[in-house]
């Protein structure tokens, strides 16, 4: 997401060097070397990452924050030191503003669940932008259903960027959150954020990012981009699945409502009432996925020692470049074409069908995503059931952009 | 190289490109419709039956190379035939993509240059898209 310029400033990565630490890449398909460029749906995992799991499983494996023996200390402190990792990661003041969630999804229905449901009334609006994954969309249209409030969409030019102006003209005092993703995972739109919650939050309304596709790609800093809630998914970011986090802000988080109740959550219970734990603990019921966490924090620990703005500056170069082959090759339109994007490379090819693209790919060691990417209305925007997307990780090379490119004019010989 | 020319043969390449009997049918007496939530293709067929006969069967929509041959062809290989007989069809068809020994007997015709479908698992959903319309 760096610009040219921070592109040639930013130390190299070497790349030698990070493949080497994801055994995953050492592979072939079908008789090729795979060349991963899925990064967008789920991420390889480095040594660290799977060191940490196997650790926790070899060594520390108990249940957290209950126990008085060795193993169980030994698991809350990882845990909860998996918690300040992201809070670190994230720029967040306060350990207590994390919430381990099962990803990215969960989160937004935690907030759904617990911050608007007791705010949105009969009449009220949620807003979110037309190029929301679905999942800052349908626990929208849940809620909205339910509360007899309406869902609103932001719309996108042609290119990919939110309309600043109609957005503006859609925050209104019925307005009680707005949602909207950080980079969009079908076009790699980078949305002004800082801006959006600025303009947000001088009419009182609370913002939502969800930086699924942000988090592995760029440095975030949720202070400085000033939004009430972030989320992401762990294994979009080289860790683990099934966990994820949300950011809160601290006063948001302390007048919440529970999202799940059982162990955990409580501070004591008896029939006659139960009085919850303090945030985060009180949104995390049950025993939570506590390797999950600590991969997480191995995943993010690993990020940060290749430098975020390595990482940015690689992927910059990596997109321009596959940008630029691709456009090359006839009858390839690109979806999205913001004028900040990062890390994702989305296009349809003339009479081909995107599934028969990545089938034909496939076969040549080339993954790549072929279909909607979770993103529906965004598709319908451009006229299209599905596209192809590439989408780029540290670790990908400029090779792998011409094997992709190789692999397209397969493609075009196989299709006719 | 040889497996992806097993998958798109000619014949479904040329369905692909020129799909039969792909219009909108004012006069259908049945229609129904196919989505596949993988990668949001669509198509909806269109039957007239009479007196249990398929006398005419059109579809429209958007799908990849291999959905939109296999319906094409589906329509060309139900035309005419009782409704008994196209799910007759749909069941060998069935058996053939997911390896299943095909029922004796059973002629399949040009629906079988869609055997190469069975080694692309993925892919067996976009084949019988249209079919489970019936």
């Amino acid at each position: 997401m760096s610009s040219g310029a921070a592109a040639t400033a930013a130390a190299r990565l070497d790349l030698e060097r990070v493949r080497a630490e994801f055994p995953a890449l050492r592979q072939e398909v079908h008789g090729r070397p795979l060349v991963y460029l899925d990064n967008a749906a789920t991420t390889q995992k480095p040594r660290a990452v799977i060191d940490a799991v196997r650790g926790f499983y070899e060594r520390d494996c108990a249940n957290v924050h209950r126990g008085v023996h060795v193993l169980s200390q030994r698991a809350t402190v990882a845990f909860e030191q998996a918690r300040t990792a992201v809070k670190a990661h994230l720029g967040a003041a306060d350990s207590r503003e994390i919430v381990f969630t099962r990803g990215a999804t969960e989160a937004v229905n935690l907030v759904a669940a617990s911050f608007v449901r007791p705010r949105l009334g009969h009449g009220d609006e949620v807003l979110v932008s037309h190029m929301e994954h679905h999942s800052n969309i349908v626990p929208w249209q849940l809620l909205c259903a339910e509360r007899g409030a309406t869902l609103k969409v932001i719309p996108i030019d042609d290119r990919g960027d939110i309309i600043l102006e109609e957005y503006e003209r859609l925050l209104s005092e019925r307005t009680k959150i707005v949602g909207v993703v950080h980079i969009s995972n079908a076009l790699g739109t980078v949305n002004p954020i800082a801006e959006m919650v600025a303009a947000a939050h001088a009419r009182g309304v609370p913002v939502l990012v969800d930086g699924a596709q942000a988090v592995p790609h760029a440095a975030v800093d949720v202070r400085a981009l000033g939004c009430d809630f972030y989320v992401f998914s762990g294994h979009k970011v080289y860790g683990p699945s099934g966990i994820g986090a949300l950011y809160g802000r601290r006063e948001h988080l302390l007048e919440m409502v529970p999202y799940q109740g059982g162990g955990d959550m409580i501070l004591s219970v008896s029939f006659a009432g139960t009085t919850y734990q303090e945030p985060p603990h009180r949104f995390e019921a049950g025993t939570p996925n506590i390797e999950g966490a600590i991969g997480l924090a191995a995943a993010l620990r690993f990020l940060q020692g290749l430098g975020l703005e390595a990482v940015a500056a690689h992927e910059a170069e990596l997109l321009a470049d596959a940008t630029a082959a691709v456009l090359e090759i006839p009858g390839v339109r690109l979806i999205g074409n913001a004028r900040r994007r990062a890390a994702v490379l989305s296009f349809v090819m003339d009479g081909i069908h995107p599934h028969d693209i990545g089938t034909i790919l496939d076969t040549e060691g080339v993954a790549v995503r072929a279909g909607h990417h979770c993103a529906q209305p965004v598709m319908a925007r451009y006229g299209v059931s599905a596209t192809v997307r590439a989408s780029f990780g540290a670790y990908n090379t400029a090779a792998e952009i011409e094997a992709l490119v190789r692999g397209l004019h397969r493609v075009r010989e196989v299709m006719g | 190289m040889s497996d992806l020319r097993e998958l798109y043969q000619e014949l479904i390449l040329d369905h692909t490109k020129r799909p039969r009997n792909c219009y909108v049918m004012s006069c259908a007496n049945r229609t129904a419709d196919g989505h596949n939530p993988l990668c949001g293709d669509t198509v909806k067929v269109y039957l007239r039956i009479e007196g249990g006969v398929i006398e005419e069967i059109s579809f429209q929509g958007h799908g990849c190379a291999i959905c939109t041959a296999s319906t094409s062809l589906m329509t060309e290989a139900v035309k005419g035939r009782s409704v008994t007989e196209a799910r007759e069809i749909f069941a060998g068809f069935h058996d053939m993509l997911t390896g299943v020994a095909a029922e004796q007997g059973l002629e399949l015709g040009k629906l079988q240059v869609f055997e190469g479908v069975r080694e692309y698992p993925v892919r067996v959903k976009c084949a019988t898209l249209a079919w489970h319309t019936f």
